[in-house]
């Protein structure tokens, strides 16, 4: 199974912290946004919370878009990217060169219970895991990475974010079955309009 | 009904700037017209992407506009659920309505029967648009729906399918 055992995800999302920027942009949904709040928060983290499953990439894809002075950062879980595949083709038809995705890949829908996802062996009849950066690469995406470990990825963060553009990174994460889902850190449309007012976007 | 033409010059007074969209054989006839008028064009592969992707252009200031079939509109319910009701983000749509001029190609075609009150369902107001007289009251209603900041659907009737 792709990523049952591998970097703790907290930890992955720990070092991403360190090396990411005061002007960027952090979308994180499921079980990337319940340890990323841990963590702290930023005027520009955008709580995927509550989400519709898999549309994380839709969405930093139209900031990214809309904002090509920030650089955008989607953590991203392998069921949503499964729920949404079409969006790695999206995503590459418009080119954002300030769109980076990462994907914390542990094969399980987590915050159910960690029930195999269909890319995993062990949710498959037959066959390995899908490779995610494969099919992140053969879709278009100009840097693509992969890591299975902390220090791989901790050497590497500062480079991945500033690759050109778009930006996939697949990290094998272990899944954490008892987590559950994230808390919604409050009212959502509240929470938007603060976003676009630290965004300076539109007025608050 | 409309050229490209005409309904770019009508995003482009309600100062849409982005349209993010999946075609079919009515709505897609105008793609070119957009993008001649300087609007950006967003092709998606699944139209419940259309939401999102437009939800994170409004949120970081541009003013998209969704543009998909009915159908698209079905397959995409919990992406507008969330983006136009959770998150309260004012997304206006344009929607072709399939079949509702001519069913000669879909006998019996069931956008009809779904349609409007799958959009009563999803909460979007919306302007059953069937003729080309109508011009000047789908460019009050965008403007109107933009001004309350409000989601509003421009309902478009479509011929074949």
């Amino acid at each position: 199974m792709s990523g049952h055992v591998g970097i703790q995800l907290v930890d992955a999302l720990r070092v991403l912290r360190a090396a990411r920027q005061d002007r960027d942009i952090v979308i994180a949904g499921m079980g990337a946004a319940r340890e990323w709040m841990t963590l702290g928060s930023h005027p520009l983290d955008w709580i995927f919370v509550p989400s519709s499953m898999g549309q994380a990439t839709s969405l930093g894809l139209g900031m990214a878009l809309a904002r090509p002075d920030h650089r955008v950062i989607v953590l991203n879980g392998d069921g949503g990217m499964l729920m949404n595949l079409g969006s790695l083709v999206t995503i590459t038809a418009q080119a954002p060169a300030n769109l980076v995705t990462l994907l914390f890949d542990n094969g399980a829908y987590e915050v159910t219970g960690a029930q195999p996802t269909p890319s995993t062996p062990a949710g498959r009849v037959e066959g390995d895991a899908v490779d995610f950066a494969a099919l992140a690469r053969a879709s278009g995406f100009r840097s693509v990475y992969r890591f299975e470990t902390l220090e791989s990825w901790a050497g590497l963060v500062a480079e991945v974010l500033a690759a050109p553009g778009p930006t996939f990174a697949v990290l094998d994460v272990a899944a954490m079955p008892d987590a559950g889902g994230p808390r919604s850190p409050g009212p959502a449309a509240e929470r938007a309009r603060r976003f676009m007012a630290a965004l300076g976007s539109r007025p608050s | 009904m409309f050229t490209g033409h005409q309904v770019a010059s009508l995003l482009q007074r309600s100062g849409i700037s982005h349209v993010v969209t999946v075609p079919d054989s009515t709505v897609g006839q105008w793609q070119d017209g957009i993008v001649e008028a300087g609007i950006r064009l967003v092709r998606v592969c699944r139209e419940g992407e259309a939401w999102a992707v437009a939800g994170g252009l409004y949120l970081g200031g541009a003013s998209p506009l969704v543009m998909i079939q009915c159908t698209g509109l079905f397959e995409s319910g919990d992406a507008l659920r969330n983006i136009l009701h959770d998150w309260k983000l004012p997304i206006p749509s344009i929607v072709g309505y399939r079949s509702y001029l001519n069913q000669d190609t879909l006998p019996g075609d069931t956008c009809l029967v779904f349609t409007e009150p799958i959009l009563d369902a999803w909460r979007i107001p919306f302007r059953l648009i069937t003729g080309p007289e109508q011009y000047d009251e789908m460019a009050d209603y965008l403007a109107q729906c933009l001004e309350a900041g409000e989601p509003g659907a421009l309902l478009v009737a479509e011929g074949k399918a």
